[in-house]
């Protein structure tokens, strides 16, 4: 899969249960481990820029830990020693975090998101924080406040986003393990685009406590690998009740691993027409239909099904997620955290001039859009109507999962695009999204899993589950991953230096 | 505005309609949405956490207890507890408050449709409540410099530990008419409150606070006059003045052939009248939509009828049976009712012992209890003279051993003194002096003294008597058997 051949024998192309391999034959520490990671961000990331920031000296910290654990005889997770790569929008104790904000650039957080906790409690190794699309707004970590992340497979073109930085740094082997959030396709499309696996969990399954909000009901935590027992395996220790989080699922038993090999023998798998839409690319068209073929050799029974109101999901979407936006960011306001404007003539206008130095362009015109869609006499015409189309494709979503276990279609309609060529055009950017939309607006799960290459970039195929149906997506999606053969090795470094 | 203006258009021609919104907050030990604690006066920005001070990430997670405490409140209010409620976000910016927004119930809230029986005059009067919802406070600003306003502040200073208590709103139809019925639903409608416990309804804490809406409408008119809202009001005294205020105001407008505009007005305390507020200082849309971060409260039947059947004896309840057990007017039965702590110490002192007259012990209870406490600095809480030594003190006064004067004395005496009233009296030698030939060589030293008043009481002025018999008390320092002294000082002077 990787343009170029590994590097020789690096820690740093290994995936994550190939580390823990080696870490409980002691053929290698969590030390070395998060050295040649770091190794590796130092060699790559001036050219990617996938991080914000890294924590080099916690890390290695943390990992000293791990392996003096270890050496005790303690019982550890299986992602104990891993590095991981984490989106910065999720808080960090002490940590500058972003959110790709200017407004944030020296916040610090008194607290540790509960996804953060969960990582730090089962031992896995946190790099740093990565790059992204302002409060996760964007598709291509172009609207990142701090400058765009590259791709690894073409540093021309973008690593999508809004989780652009965490996909980058897990196709580059700066990380086998990324943390990202998809609101509308956040780590699905840049999954694809960066060709590596990542899992947008149900609504509820991960907590979303210290999660900087962008659309609260329909932001969700999730996580990228380079193959699909890492990521669920990764989905495994961060999933789970929270009761800081109302809105998280109670007692659910989390379990994706145990039975991730057992095959789609058997699989109804519903082929959504709706998302095979006219101005695909013919390339990854041609990689997904390839892919529809091997699920059927593998044995699913495929049959084609029409969910027609997924033509107003991106609709819904645009009023629905801004609209929530414009009240999740009224927060940033200079008084209390972050950006404050000097030299204001009074308070309400100092918090004038800090929301307008301190948010971006794209940013502000989702707040605009969605003040707009919540005003006296717009609120039934726009948001009302937004959450009538929700409720129908949620609808109609659970009358398919009646006939078909899974749904599959393409997870984007292009590969990656150059850096600034949908920069202008936000509409064209929107479009990025049109196929991962309606998972989030009805709560579903959804994996992208590489699908092979068109012109030599990656192309993602996208399997959608009911909620809680991750067991099942993901035993579909290994089988798929493992009967295509890809290589699991990131890109190559030297491609990335070039 | 002049008399004659007030005579020509006053309440012969219109009627005042009032509506009242109380928020109050409730007396749970966290806060609304996170488990700060909500203790009042502690140092400024110490009871705050990242929920109620809206950092990145933060989450709400709603308090049961406050939900509980609102279900009550519904129910006191003969309100139906909506199956399933829902919170909401309100939208605008304000700097005391962290999120920019307020978590609020909008539409669905959890108690609708209920009333209030106050009594007004004597005369009960049935008021409509539209709804209790559940929200949580906002910090407190203090905005410094010329205006003491938001605008042109030089700087403001923001305390977030009021951020985030469970507040309840409580919003009444306009039922209501005049400024006395506005004030007398404020105070029932406070006793029912801490009838529940639900809250100490502190108004002088800011824990209980009014807006109201004030139209005036021609009598007969069922259309509503155009409305004005006055904010904040945070004591009975200044409610009753703002809405009495308010409708002669706008009564002068009309009179004076003006129109009156729908605005939200503040009252200034000092200056005795309203004042129309900034339009930048209120926001009119607020924006609200479901709050994603929560999910709706449902409420079960079997959830409902628990709280239910727990509800507390209620003001009104208490009322009827402590007039029909005591035979006290109603006037002196609303007073001791009012605060629960009163009523618990009547009813002791009444019911430890037998046959205890209620008009004697309420009339000390309201009386001399309270001057002393406010003498010695106490309050009924912290009184050390408990409801058994006052009782034991009423006895010594029906038995005659002591006179009202002396026990007076005595009652000061036991907030320094641990001791029984009985031995207070024996070591003050405060005993009431019934005994005719001790008594009967003062009272003849006071008539020879005042040969004058002698005179007048012959010539048929029987009211100076009282003046004679106050000199025997005083000469004996207050122990003479009153009824004893009378008697004699009558025959002194006739015979």
């Amino acid at each position: 899969m990787s343009p170029a051949a590994p590097g020789p024998g690096s820690l740093a192309d290994l995936t994550g249960h190939e580390l823990a391999e080696r870490f409980a034959s002691g053929a290698a520490t969590a030390v070395q481990a998060t050295e040649a990671a770091l190794e590796r961000i130092a060699a790559t990331d001036e050219r990617l820029h996938a991080f914000l920031i890294v924590t080099g000296d916690q890390a290695l910290e943390a990992a000293g830990e791990v392996d003096a654990a270890r050496e005790r005889g303690e019982r550890l997770g299986p992602l104990a020693g891993v590095p991981l790569a984490l989106k910065d929008v999720l808080v960090t104790k002490g940590v500058r975090t972003t959110a790709g904000s200017r407004i944030l650039e020296e916040f610090v957080p008194p607290y540790d998101a509960t996804v953060v906790r969960r990582l730090r409690e089962a031992g896995v190794v946190i790099l740093g924080k990565t790059n992204m699309d302002e409060f996760a707004m964007g598709s291509s970590t172009e609207n990142s406040g701090f400058g765009p992340t590259r791709n690894p497979w073409d540093t021309d073109r973008v690593p999508g986003g809004s989780s652009g930085g965490s996909a980058a740094a897990v196709a580059a082997g700066q990380a086998p393990l990324g943390i990202g959030t998809d609101t509308g396709g956040s780590i699905r499309q840049p999954a694809a685009l960066c060709g590596i696996v990542g899992v947008k969990p149900t609504y509820g399954l991960v907590s979303r406590y210290g999660l900087i909000a962008f659309a609260s009901s329909l932001d969700q935590v999730g996580p990228f690998a380079r193959d699909v027992r890492d990521a669920a395996t990764l989905l495994e220790t961060i999933a789970g009740h929270d009761p800081m989080d109302s809105t998280s699922i109670p007692d659910v038993p989390v379990d994706c691993t145990s039975r991730l090999t057992d095959g789609v023998d058997g699989l109804r798998v519903g082929v959504v027409k709706e998302l095979f839409l006219e101005g695909t690319e013919p390339g990854v068209l041609a990689r997904v239909r390839e892919g529809l073929e091997r699920l059927e050799r593998l044995g699913a029974r495929l049959e084609e099904c029409s969910l027609p109101s997924f033509e107003y999901a991106l609709s819904a979407y645009y009023l629905i997620a801004p609209a929530e936006c414009s009240s999740n960011l009224a927060r940033y306001d200079g008084v209390r955290w972050g950006l404050r404007a000097k030299d204001s003539a009074d308070v309400v206008d100092m918090m004038q001039r800090t929301r307008q130095a301190g948010f971006g362009a794209e940013v502000k015109r989702r707040v605009m859009l969605g003040t707009y869609a919540l005003s006296a006499g717009y609120y039934d015409a726009y948001y009302g109507q937004a959450q009538k189309v929700r409720t129908l494709v949620r609808r109609e979503l659970d009358d398919a999962y009646q006939r078909f276990d899974l749904l599959v279609g393409p997870t984007a309609p292009t590969v990656a695009f150059p850096i600034g060529e949908k920069a202008d055009d936000p509409l064209a950017m929107y479009l990025n999204d049109v196929f991962t939309i309606p998972v989030n607006l009805a709560g579903n799960a959804a994996v992208s899993v590489p699908a092979g290459l068109s012109d030599g970039l990656p192309v993602g195929l996208q399997l959608i589950a009911p909620a809680l149906g991750e067991a099942t997506m993901l035993r579909a999606a290994w089988a798929f991953e493992q009967d295509l053969g890809l290589s699991t090795r990131p890109v190559s470094h030297e491609e990335v230096r070039s | 505005m002049t008399a004659a203006v007030a005579e020509e258009v006053g309440a012969r021609r219109y009627e005042t309609v009032i509506g009242i919104e109380t928020h109050c907050e409730l007396g749970t030990a966290t806060k609304m949405f996170c488990a700060c604690p909500t203790t009042f006066g502690a140092e400024p920005n110490t009871q705050v956490c990242p929920v109620c001070l809206g950092e990145p990430g933060s989450l709400p997670v709603a308090n049961g207890r406050a939900v509980e405490f609102a279900a009550r409140i519904g129910l006191a209010l003969h309100c139906r507890i909506a199956e399933r409620s829902q919170f909401h976000r309100k939208n605008y910016f304000y700097p005391d408050m962290p999120k920019n927004y307020q978590i609020s119930q909008y539409d669905e809230p959890l108690c609708v449709g209920g009333w209030l029986d106050v009594d007004v005059e004597g005369e009960l009067r049935r008021i409509g409540i539209t709804r209790v919802h559940l929200e949580e406070d906002t910090g407190k600003s203090l905005h410094v410099g010329a205006t003491g306003r938001i605008h042109g502040a030089d700087y403001s200073l923001v305390d977030y530990n009021r951020a985030g208590i469970p507040l309840v709103e409580i919003v009444s139809e306009p039922d209501l008419r005049t400024a006395d019925e506005a004030r007398a639903y404020a105070e029932e409608l406070r006793a029912v409150l801490v009838a529940l416990g639900v809250s100490d309804a502190k108004l002088e804490e800011g824990s209980m606070r009014f807006d109201v809406n004030v139209s005036i409408r021609p009598v007969g008119h069922a259309e509503f006059g155009t409305k004005v809202e006055l904010k904040n009001l945070n004591s009975l005294r200044s409610l009753h003045r703002a809405v009495a205020y308010e409708a002669e105001r706008q009564r002068r407008v009309l009179a004076e052939g003006g129109k009156l505009t729908q605005e939200t007005r503040h009252w200034d305390e000092g200056a005795g009248r309203t004042e129309p507020m900034r339009s930048k200082e209120f926001a009119t849309d607020y924006r609200y939509f479901p709050e994603p971060d929560l999910v709706p409260i449902e409420a079960t039947a079997s959830w409902v009828d628990g709280l239910r059947a727990e509800l507390p004896e209620l003001p009104a309840e208490q009322r009827a049976r402590l007039a029909e057990a005591t035979g006290l007017p109603a006037k002196e039965v609303g007073w001791l009712v009012r605060d629960p702590e009163v009523l618990a110490y009547f009813q002791t002192v009444l019911g430890r012992g037998a046959g205890r007259d209620p008009k004697v012990v309420a009339g000390w209870v309201m009386g001399q209890l309270q001057h002393d406490l406010r003498e010695f600095g106490h309050t009924m809480a912290s009184s050390p003279v408990g409801p058994e030594r006052l009782g034991e003190l009423l006895d010594l006064l029906a038995a005659g051993t002591v006179s009202a004067t002396a026990a007076k004395d005595v009652l000061a005496e036991m907030f320094n003194s641990e001791a029984s009233p009985a031995t207070i009296v024996e070591r003050k030698g405060l005993a009431q002096i019934s005994d005719t030939g001790e008594l009967e060589a003062v009272v003849e030293r006071v008539v020879a003294a005042n040969p004058d008043l002698a005179d007048k009481f012959r010539g048929g002025k029987r009211g100076v008597l009282g003046a004679m018999v106050g000199q025997v008390m005083r000469e004996t320092r207050g122990r003479a058997n009153p009824k004893l002294v009378s008697d004699l000082l009558e025959r002194a002077i006739g015979g």
